[in-house]
């Protein structure tokens, strides 16, 4: 027998030290006893042998990881369990993989364990408050680990107080904190401990205020917050009564009628629905506009996306509909398509600033799929009901000029559906005589898959912007001088 | 009226906050008070420094600012209506509040909301003037949610966001026409559109940081939001497109789903009952099914009567009963999204049956010990030395599987 005397009971490095030389020694697993201290358990260490080869060791990185924790464990065999899958390692390379394997199962069952116990100190530990003799603060917490944890946990702390000056003590040792470094200290006992604070009492009212007693539900509680800790709450001493009363609550409330409002409180009236017939104005057009509901693409959209641009421009351009980020944001042309737009007006010599920018239909369509949101064009009624706002926009406005990007816009303006092709750089005109030039939609430019087609594309649009340039060119980016 | 000490301010506005079901801390920015003046750190996961006895994680401490409120929604406690008792801290009260708490190791941080006063504006400001003091004047490094008022200005929205962890603005109802009635003076429009902004102004920080790491962080655990179930008629099947299309649309973290309860003071126009808590538990299983489990909502409730989810068993169990065709399936064989499908069997469980499939054929015993509990389970797989006898029709299945019903009471 092989005794590997450990210096604390999570002294991983000291384990990592024997474990190695004994592996590469060739001594089995059963013929190690791993003691922890200076208690008397088994012979004093027979050295580890020599003899046999030396074999190269190496584990996966996860076994590291998995060992830190494992250790913490209060459990007895931890060591031992730890020393025979670092042996069986050396042959079966995948081992960790294999979940079900009773060694590999049982350490992730100990490192989970483990991972609670410090998680549920970092939940649970309660400072309380003490005088430190020179007039400035400290805190002071008791608390029960289950496991080795305190050196582990330790960070969790200082990082979290790190302005503080505090101390944990606990049966397997003490955590202190001066504000500039840790010291772990002996083992405590809770008479060391301070029996109180004055905000307590302000916690437990905030813990009864915070309970619903129409919801009750205690194993759900004790699941997350098991009695064993419940003595270190301050908390703790009020789930009982609660418990207690909380069926006698609920049915108060259940029975008890409904009260009627004071005397003092009047309902707010009800706002007036918008007047259509009587819009005098492209603001009073644009705030209708909100509460449209003149077809269904409401529902689902974020909200209207009203035209947008000087009320004098020269020229109008209408689009097909808002896109996800027009929709999100409230804004015409601001997503993907716009930019290509903004763009283009650049290299065409025109103020972008100067023109009002619209959509045939003022509401996002879009089909949702998975997380995305994909957009789906507009049929020839939603496209219609819309129209009303695209003319008091136009009525409002007067352009000299009327620019329809895309298919839809031009049917929007035209009442009629007409190829694109066939209307594009040609000089038409809307019913009421106002001039109107058809192109492609920006994001006609951003699905041509081809580079080339692109760019041929993309020279076409900005040419038929330029048309609208001499057509209107009070719309013209003043001359560099 | 005697003026309120800040401890019965504290009862009065923690008991007026209990209805919001958010307490999470999670999902923020790792951070701590290393080098800082102040105290508070945060951690991937978020911690539950204590449970109430309904079961749910006290992680934050969670008060209104005020519960005076100029709206009347009928659900709500702290509507103007209602006879309750009002109070009001002070942004120094709820500062000192937080901090002594935090100190204390009782709370990861603050969730502060507030009833509405004088203007949707003035009260968004007060929230942030909370926040502001907590990050700038004490360096506080914990977590701050902090609830949107619905109408507030774009800009102060932008700077709760600049000091929250998570902000959040509750759609409250399923419908806009529930919206309507329950909740008069709430414009579902404004509702929406904060949390378009939001969205975008999430999506534009998270790429200047990609940029550059000294680019604000804006709201980094992103935005939740919160639906009442069981005030109206809504169906489930409303409720859970009405999620689908939030979490399409806004990219929210989650929404949270909050039987309706009674209040102390409670509307005549509302159900007088004990809240519908295991409807509650469907739908957040129905949640987790869409957002972790491939499922669509239509699959979800492909067959449920009325658009309702089967209270006796648990959403995933209900569609494989339905869809016994589909089963058994080979677990040693099956691709990741099939495994997903089979009732009893997590995330968690199919990683780990992928990544031990490829050096060893799986038994019924290996399955046994990556999860909790083989017996459901076992009738919907097959492994190298295991296959579910003769398969029993969907009806008797069910009631071999479906829970007694004295622990559905339990639950």
């Amino acid at each position: 027998m092989f005794v590997a005397r450990l210096s604390h009971p999570a002294d991983f490095e000291g384990w990592r030290s024997f474990a190695r030389r004994f592996a590469q020694g060739s001594v089995a697993p059963s013929a190690i006893d791993w003691p922890v201290g200076d208690s008397d358990s088994g012979l004093f260490g027979e050295d580890v042998v020599a003899g046999g080869e030396d074999r190269a060791l190496s584990v996966p990185r996860a076994f590291i990881a998995l060992a830190q924790e494992v250790i913490c464990h209060s459990d007895a065999t931890r060591f031992d369990l730890l020393y025979r899958l670092l042996w069986r390692l050396q042959e079966e390379r995948e081992l960790l993989q294999i979940a079900s394997d009773h060694d590999v199962h049982r350490a992730e069952a100990l490192a989970r364990s483990v991972r609670r116990d410090m998680h549920k100190m970092t939940a649970f530990v309660r400072f309380r408050e003490v005088d430190d003799g020179q007039g400035g603060e400290a805190f002071v917490a008791w608390f029960e680990p289950e496991h080795h944890i305190l050196e582990k946990v330790a960070a969790f702390f200082v990082e979290r107080f790190t302005t503080m000056r505090w101390t944990i003590l606990t049966p397997r040792g003490t955590l202190l904190w001066d504000g500039r470094e840790l010291r772990l200290g002996e083992a405590a006992t809770r008479a060391q401990a301070p029996t109180s604070d004055a905000m307590e009492e302000w916690w437990r009212t905030y813990y009864a205020s915070i309970f619903n007693p129409a919801r009750l539900k205690p194993k759900a509680m004790k699941a997350e917050m098991p009695v064993k800790y419940w003595r270190n709450l301050p908390e703790a001493e009020l789930i009982s009564p609660l418990i207690a009363d909380a069926a006698r609550r609920t049915q108060e409330m259940i029975m008890s009628a409904p009260t009627s409002p004071q005397k003092r409180w009047a309902a707010a009236p009800e706002p007036a629905a918008a007047d259509l017939s009587a819009i005098e104005s492209w603001e009073e057009a644009a705030s209708a506009a909100r509460s449209c509901r003149r077809c269904d693409l409401w529902c689902d959209a974020t909200q209207t996306v009203f035209g947008e641009g000087p009320r004098s421009a020269p020229v109008v351009f209408v689009g097909e509909q808002p896109g996800d980020q027009e929709d999100l944001a409230g804004k015409p042309f601001i997503g993907p398509a716009g930019k290509v737009f903004d763009r283009a007006m650049a290299d065409a010599g025109l103020d972008r600033t100067q023109a009002y920018v619209t959509n045939a239909v003022k509401h996002f369509k879009f089909q949702l799929r998975g997380k995305r949101r994909i957009h789906e064009k507009p049929n020839a009624g939603e496209v219609k009901a819309c129209r009303f706002w695209l003319d008091l926009e136009l009525g409002f406005v007067k352009p000299q000029l009327v620019v329809a990007l895309g298919a839809t816009a031009l049917k929007a303006l035209t009442g009629h559906a007409g190829s694109l092709t066939a209307a594009r750089g040609r000089e038409l005109a809307l019913p009421d005589g106002t001039p109107l030039l058809a192109t492609v939609h920006p994001s006609y430019l951003l699905r041509l898959p081809d580079e080339d087609a692109k760019e041929a594309e993309t020279r076409r649009f900005i040419a038929d912007l330029k048309q609208v340039g001499s057509l209107v060119p009070t719309l013209r980016l003043p001359k560099a001088a | 009226m005697t003026q309120l000490t800040t401890l019965q301010k504290l009862e009065i506005l923690s008991d007026a906050a209990k209805y919001d079901a958010s307490c999470a801390s999670s999902g923020t920015t790792k951070r701590d008070s290393v080098g800082g003046k102040g105290i508070g750190s945060t951690t991937s996961s978020g911690i539950c420094h204590s449970y109430a006895p309904d079961g749910r994680c006290i992680s934050l401490l969670k008060v209104l600012l005020t519960n005076f409120c100029s709206y009347d929604c009928v659900f709500c406690i702290n509507r103007s209506s209602s006879n309750v008792q009002r109070a009001r801290f002070s942004v120094e009260e709820v500062v000192a509040l937080t901090l002594n708490f935090y100190k204390r190791n009782y709370i990861e941080g603050l969730f502060l909301s507030s009833g509405i006063i004088r203007s949707p504006d003035y009260t968004m400001g007060e929230l942030v003037r909370v926040a502001e003091a907590l990050r700038l004047d004490h360096d506080f490094r914990g977590y701050i949610h902090l609830k949107l008022i619905p109408s507030a200005s774009q800009d102060l929205i932008d700077r709760a966001a600049l000091f929250a962890d998570r902000v959040s603005i509750n759609v409250e109802l399923p419908s806009e026409t529930s919206l309507k009635r329950f909740a008069p003076e709430k414009q579902p429009l404004d509702i929406r559109s904060a949390m378009g902004g939001l969205k975008l102004k999430i999506d534009e920080s998270v790429a200047e940081r990609e940029r550059s790491k000294r680019a604000p962080v804006f709201s980094p655990a992103g935005q939740s939001t919160q639906m009442i179930v069981g005030a109206d008629e809504a169906s489930d099947a409303t409720i859970l497109q009405h999620s689908a299309h939030l979490y399409g649309a806004y990219g929210l973290r989650r929404v949270y789903y909050s039987a309706f309860s009674p209040i102390p003071d409670s509307s005549k126009q509302l159900p007088l009952s004990e809240p519908p808590l295991m409807r509650e538990h469907r739908l957040y299983q129905a949640d987790w099914l869409t957002r972790f489990y491939g499922f669509e909502v239509d699959e979800i409730l492909d067959a449920a009567p009325g658009g309702m989810l089967d209270l006796a068993v648990d959403p995933k169990l209900a569609w494989a009963l339905r869809h016994r065709g589909r089963f058994p399936v080979d677990v040693n064989r099956a691709d990741r999204e099939l495994l997903l499908r089979i009732p009893g069997l997590g995330t968690r469980s199919v990683d780990r049956i992928l990544a031990m499939r490829r050096f060893r054929s799986l038994r019924l015993e290996d399955v046994g010990r990556l999860v909790r509990s083989l017996r459901v389970l076992r009738q919907f797989i097959v492994t190298a030395d295991w296959r579910p006898g003769a398969a029993l029709d969907g009806e008797r299945l069910k009631a071999l599987l479906a829970p007694k019903p004295q622990q559905l009471a339990l639950l």
